[in-house]
């Protein structure tokens, strides 16, 4: 990756940030912290690693996304809506009564979105069986999997694992996002995860540990995961739950955040001005 | 267009026909794809591997995965078909069965094995008497109990040519032959079996021989008895109810299946709903859980055989005999 092109992502990342946390803030509350610990992530993909055309959502040979954490979805809007898939405007729906981007992703509301999540866990299946019919088709295509550390308490994340291993759905790639932090506190307290990539490993996965808020680690851990060809591949990223945003980060129950306190309006305020200044600099 | 077959003999397994109807399908739809749990011995569904390599997947023993699975195939404009036992089929799955199915609009079609009393040696920690309720709750979905195998090849097409969360719930092994080969049906469209005055019989399943069988004790006896086959529970042809119900004394549904959530609900919300006041008897099973046993032992100790099904009948009605 050149400096121009790193500039560009860091910069996009920027942008997806204040979009979701301004399309959570809007709307009063939600879930801010597994969102913004994706944001990276997400650049990368759209900005640079995903096949897709905006004009053809349904186009057979595009790569698919599978946020299987569903509750991320806003970060998910913000990055199609900057994409081009839906105007910016949508982004202030989120949540409205008849909107088309639900807190949770729905794959028949929202251009853009691949699979319909939210009950975690599914979502692993869904894109193992999106990869199978994929390959069975002879096509080259990829499915980016999204899930969450927290999610790894759900035991049908293995059944899937074990599947995609098993087969070798190594166009498969899947991203576990591991901001250490679930709804009711550390994942290490709550449902000790021990170490997420030697269970990979163990789970016969090729599996490399990246730190999830570098655009250039994330970038080169799909590049090498797409060298790989005989086996499943796994990228662990090592993120921040609220990533991005010093207060988010530091606030100790930022699962889901509610905006009703000024000390929260301040910091947002000022977490903004910061990224737009950012995203200025480069523009 | 369906006929009777008239005849008590069993016909070939259901599991039998499933495999041969899903072959036939897949020579000329390479979209269809089988999947099953590690059942594939059971269900015969290993046979498709042979001539098929492409189109079955053994997924293990892992039934959310199987039903995730499948909605990603329909995702990628597959046509899946998948196959468990009952019991895992339908209560293990039922979010992933909502959501990665249903709510999303993706296609799978399910094949419950062994539900009730044909469950066995597998005892009752394998039975399954409320599928047919959890799913009647879930918009959309199909849901039938096929009566032989000849209706069970049929419903397996059927639901190869539409879209949507369908199920079909049979016996692996060989039941009585309710139909001549060569019939056809609709889904969604009671069969009126036999026609009568006094009472009318609403079965599904293999339950329906039995319901045949109660309608001739009784036609011995002079009174008039109707049966439908309402092979499809969901949706129900309440407009076929609606006409039979004209005139009757009483309406008996039987199941295999638990009263509550089942058939017999379902009859009894068309009853209620029209303000027909027609004593109305639901057979089936009621707040009670399987056991182990051979499935004659099991549906004679769940009162589902046609001598305890008559007993219960004439005791409701005051029939005198």
């Amino acid at each position: 990756m050149n400096q121009q092109e790193y500039l560009e992502l860091e910069t996009f990342a920027a942008e997806i940030r204040i979009a979701t946390i301004e399309a959570i803030r809007k709307v009063g509350s939600g879930h801010i912290g597994g969102a913004l610990s994706i944001v990276e992530l997400l650049a990368v993909l759209y900005g640079k690693q995903m096949n897709y055309d905006i004009k053809k959502t349904d186009w057979q040979n595009r790569d698919r996304l599978v946020l299987s954490k569903g509750h991320a979805g806003p970060a998910w809007y913000s990055a199609l809506a900057l994409s081009g898939f839906f105007d910016k405007s949508w982004l202030d729906t989120l949540n409205v009564g008849k909107t088309r981007l639900p807190s949770h992703p729905d794959c028949l509301k929202t251009p853009g979105v691949d699979a319909t999540t939210g009950s975690l866990g599914q979502g692993t299946s869904i894109a193992a069986g999106i990869a199978t019919g994929l390959k069975l088709q002879g096509k080259a295509s990829y499915v980016y999997l999204i899930v969450g550390d927290g999610e790894l308490n759900e035991g049908q994340c293995w059944e899937a694992f074990q599947y995609i291993a098993h087969f070798k759905l190594n166009h498969c790639i899947v991203m576990i996002d591991e901001n250490k932090k679930q709804l009711d506190g550390l994942t290490m307290d709550i449902l000790n995860p021990f170490d997420i990539a030697e269970k990979m490993r163990a789970f016969g996965f090729e599996t490399i540990r990246v730190k999830g808020n570098s655009i250039e680690a994330i970038d080169k851990g799909i590049e090498y995961c797409k060298t790989v060809t005989d086996k499943a591949v796994c990228i662990v990223l090592d993120t921040v739950k609220g990533q991005g945003v010093r207060f988010f980060e530091t606030l100790e129950d930022n699962h889901s955040v509610k905006f009703n306190q000024s000390e929260v309006q301040v910091a947002t305020d000022e977490a903004i001005a910061d990224l737009k200044k950012q995203v200025k600099e480069y523009r | 267009m369906y006929t009777l077959a008239n005849t008590q003999e069993f016909g070939q397994e259901l599991r039998t026909a499933v495999v041969e109807t899903l072959e036939e399908m897949m020579e000329i739809n390479h979209r269809i794809i089988a999947l099953d749990a590690d059942l594939g011995g059971a269900s015969k569904w290993n046979m498709l591997e042979k001539n098929h390599p492409h189109q079955f997947i053994n997924v293990g023993i892992a039934e959310a995965n199987m039903i995730g699975v499948a909605a990603g195939l329909s995702m990628t404009d597959f046509i899946p078909f998948v196959h468990t036992f009952g019991s895992f089929a339908t209560r293990r799955v039922l979010d992933q069965l909502f959501l990665s199915g249903a709510y999303a609009k993706n296609t799978i079609n399910i094949f419950g094995s062994d539900p009730g009393f044909t469950v066995g040696y597998n005892g009752g920690t394998h039975t399954t008497w409320e599928d047919i309720a959890l799913l009647r709750s879930i918009p959309e979905v199909v849901i039938c109990d096929a009566a032989d195998e000849t209706q069970m090849s049929w419903i397996i097409k059927a639901f190869g040519e539409k879209e949507g969360i369908n199920y079909v719930r049979g016996n692996r092994k060989s039941v009585k032959r309710i139909y001549r080969s060569d019939s056809t049906f609709e889904l969604g469209k009671g069969n009126l079996l036999k026609r009568g005055t006094d009472y009318l019989i609403v079965a599904a399943g293999q339950l329906v021989s039995e319901g045949l069988e109660i309608a001739e004790f009784f036609w011995e006896k002079q009174l008039s008895v109707e049966v439908i086959d309402m092979f499809t529970i969901k949706p129900l042809d309440r407009e076929l109810l609606l006409e039979c119900l004209v005139g009757k004394k009483g309406v008996i549904t039987i199941e295999n299946h638990s009263i509550t959530g089942g058939l017999g609900s379902a009859v009894a919300e068309v009853l209620a709903e029209n303000g027909i006041n027609i004593p109305l008897k639901r057979i089936g099973v009621n707040e009670c859980f399987g056991q182990v046993g051979t499935p004659e032992f099991l549906q004679a100790e769940f009162g589902l055989t046609t001598e305890k099904m008559i007993e219960q009948i004439t005791a409701l009605f005051n029939i005198p005999f």
